[in-house]
């Protein structure tokens, strides 16, 4: 069985909260007590229907305010997927939750309220999503129920949405007409839209192809922490542990660490299950080499014959994360797979209008939620990859040196 | 599968958590695992032990004693350090109570479960752990359902769960002033059925409570209460003995049993995955408010 992640984002009221609540409750993944628990909430509000929002609202400002504030993680399986659901608030001011929840996902839902069609947040957060090179995106087109199931709405909004994609980087794109409150395609085929010859939502989560979604080219290794057991049987032994972050390593393997350029040759590849013969994302082992040389935390192991780029000066998309800006010449630690230098902001070259998509050349002043494209300097060499090849090694935060907050995250365009 | 380059769900967990161990070593002076001696913490703990192997687990185990054990638990645990031959740190809520730093509970429904907190606050501090491994999982409850997978506490050991720091890809930040620590949740991601199905796959060995056993109890708030020195009977209570087991492990005072015959681990599965109620609904300490695990988590709980 695999593991799928996805993100949810939608507008106020397109049906998120419902839309998860019935893949829970229709997969069975909801139990009788909780559900027994947001009966008694709906009746105490006096609402006339079990609230199934109220399963994903879990915090107490959450619930009182009827809105979902934070990333919220719901799990369920079916007997062909085990499904992690992280699901964000849409609305503008809530972009770097949104941006969170896209960073882990393989897949992207998007909610289209049928009535209404692309709206300004069905854009903002196929953008996100676009931007954190998520490469599937479901859009759900809900409440069919209240546009008669009518094929022709359902393809006016397909049609507009396939437009405002063009301009997206996203590889595969699928539509699905659905009612989240009844259910029409979300598990089963509905029976009022005869004319939809698709597959259901649920069905589509269970078969869409993410074997290929890991990079199995470049081989990347970021060294989190050295292993010396201070037995006699393993007196000699120097494991480099950590996760590989693609590419596929073999004992035997020529290789060299970065930054400091050394070589050696793999000499086995560990698991407390025993050695490997080939270690690919996202398997965590031990390297085990064949020359006793200087690895240490935020290292990299790499192939001989295709190695990341090593530099100072980088090129970053990011999304500003605190209520403050940043400070003029401010340092931030800079981490970036296991790898932690200091770093200044040299210069914002343009912020994104996340709704339009546009590039504004004449504001550089970053704000809380803000897409900003900007020059970065490190005080030592970093190790990455353009983000488009690996989401691993070509992303990184930002924390404030004075305050220990994550402030901003990035993705490595040069 | 179109490539043989992928791990099933169970492996991607495991490798999840053994990262996140890893990271923890790495990040922090004086990490810690908090054992309660229950399935997930279990799990943490052999984890830890694959993420370190062949070294031993480079960090105490930390159990706090509430003084309202079941023995099994605290045999099993004492089993479990020995062959792992790494340290153990007892923080006890008996003793916090003798020191007037905590307030016993009374009427018939006290436990000690938020008195828990006050020991594992104290405990942490004179340790000086800087970061607290616990085997909390995001299904559990919608609270824990926000959760990071590092979670920052202030110098009072309280969660802000407003104010969370982002988490993003599988960068962590462990940084942090003096005397703040973080709690780290390496299973997050685990369901209590990915958490059954690994103690099957990986043969582990977990306390005999987990397994169907005769057993004193009385019938309570929909769960078979365990019989104990500690037990106050209510009107029309009656002790019956009972084939039971228990889904989840806290203190004898508040873990109710379900009836069942699941003696072996094949067959807990498959009771686990046919059960319609979530393990916390046995736990009367969940069951106090809507919010609690939110306000019980704020103040420093697990
Ligand atoms: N008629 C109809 N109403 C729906 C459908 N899906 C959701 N709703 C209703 O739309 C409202 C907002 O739903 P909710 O799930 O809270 O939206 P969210 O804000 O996106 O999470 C609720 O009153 C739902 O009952 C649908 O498919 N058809
Ligand atoms: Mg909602």
């Amino acid at each position: 069985m695999e593991l799928l992640r996805f993100t949810t984002a939608g507008s106020v009221d397109d049906g998120k909260s419902t839309l998860i609540g019935r893949l829970l409750y229709d997969s069975k993944s909801i139990f009788e007590d909780q559900m027994e628990a947001v009966k008694q909430s709906s009746e105490r509000k006096g609402l006339q229907h079990v609230d199934l929002s109220l399963l994903t609202d879990g915090l107490r400002s959450e619930r009182e305010q009827g809105i979902t504030i934070d990333v919220a993680y719901r799990y369920f399986a079916t007997p062909k997927r085990k499904f992690i659901i992280a699901d964000t608030p849409g609305h503008i001011q809530y972009t770097r939750n949104m941006v969170t929840g896209a960073s882990t996902s393989n897949l992207a839902l998007v909610l289209i309220d049928a009535r209404h069609g692309v709206i300004e947040q069905t854009c903002r957060h196929s953008f996100i999503a676009s931007l954190l090179k998520i490469p599937h995106i479901i859009v759900c087109v809900n409440k069919m129920d209240l546009v008669d199931y009518s094929e022709q709405v359902f393809n006016k909004v397909v049609e507009q949405y396939h437009e405002f994609a063009s301009k997206l980087d996203i590889k595969d794109i699928r539509y699905i007409p659905i009612s989240a409150l009844d259910g029409d395609n979300v598990v089963n085929h509905s029976e009022n839209m005869t004319w939809y010859k698709g597959a259901s939502l649920l069905n589509t989560l269970e078969t869409i192809h993410i074997g290929s979604d890991e990079n199995h080219l470049d081989a990347r290794f970021p060294v989190q922490t050295v292993i010396r057991p201070h037995a006699d049987e393993y007196h000699d032994y120097r494991g480099y542990a950590g996760r590989v972050a693609g590419g596929i390593f073999r004992p035997g393997d020529n290789i060299t660490i970065l930054p400091s350029g050394l070589t050696s040759k793999i000499k086995s590849i560990d698991t407390f299950d025993g050695p490997v013969l080939e270690a690919f994302p996202p398997m965590s082992v031990s390297i085990c080499l064949e020359d006793d040389i200087d690895v240490s935390r935020g290292d990299m192991i790499v192939k001989n014959n295709n190695q990341p780029e090593v530099g100072q000066d980088i090129d970053v998309l990011m999304c500003w994360m605190s209520a403050k800006g940043p400070r003029p010449g401010a340092k931030y630690y800079l981490k970036s797979t296991t790898r932690e230098v200091m770093a200044i902001i040299k210069e914002v070259i343009y912020k994104i209008d996340i709704n339009t998509m546009q590039r504004l050349d004449q504001d550089t002043d970053i704000k809380m939620n803000d897409m900003a494209r900007v020059r970065m300097r490190t005080t030592r060499p970093l190790i990455f990859d353009e983000y488009r090849r690996n989401r691993i090694t070509g992303s990184l935060i930002l924390v404030d040196e004075a305050t220990n907050e994550t402030v901003a995250a990035g993705t490595i365009h040069a | 599968m179109f490539n043989k380059y992928y791990l099933n769900h169970l492996q991607e967990l495991e490798s999840e958590a053994i990262y996140v161990i890893r990271e923890v070593a790495a990040q922090f002076d004086r990490p810690a695992i908090l054992f309660s001696g229950g399935k997930d913490s279990i799990v943490v703990t052999h984890l830890a032990r694959k993420a370190f192997w062949p070294a031993r687990i480079p960090m105490p185990l930390i159990h706090i004693d509430t003084g309202h054990n079941f023995s099994e638990t605290i045999e099993f645990r004492d089993e479990l350090v020995s062959a792992l031959g790494i340290q153990l740190i007892v923080g006890s809520v008996q003793q916090a109570i003798d020191k007037g730093r905590a307030v016993e509970e009374q009427g018939i429904n006290a436990s000690r479960n938020e008195l828990q907190i006050v020991s594992l606050l104290d405990t942490i501090e004179e340790h000086k752990i800087d970061a607290a491994m616990g085997g909390a999982r995001r299904d559990e409850e919608k609270a824990r359902a926000k959760e990071r997978f590092f979670s920052h506490r202030d110098e009072f050991g309280q969660w802000d769960p407003k104010n969370q720091r982002p988490e993003l890809w599988n960068i962590f930040n462990g940084r942090k002033r003096m005397g703040e620590h973080f709690r780290v949740f390496p299973i997050s991601n685990w369901t209590e059925m990915d958490v059954w199905n690994y103690i099957l796959e990986e043969n582990l060995a977990i306390p005999s409570l987990y397994f169907a056993h005769h057993r004193e109890a009385i019938y309570r708030d929909g769960t078979w209460l365990p019989n104990s020195e500690f037990l106050v009977l209510r009107e029309g209570e009656k002790i019956e003995t009972k084939y039971m087991r228990f889904r989840t492990l806290g203190d004898i005072t508040i873990t109710g049993g379900i009836e069942s015959d699941a003696d072996t681990l094949e067959k807990i599965v498959v009771e686990v995955s046919a059960t319609r109620s979530t393990e916390r609904g046995m736990r009367s300490d969940d069951k106090r408010s809507d919010t609690s695990m939110e306000d019980r988590k704020k103040q420093g709980y697990f």
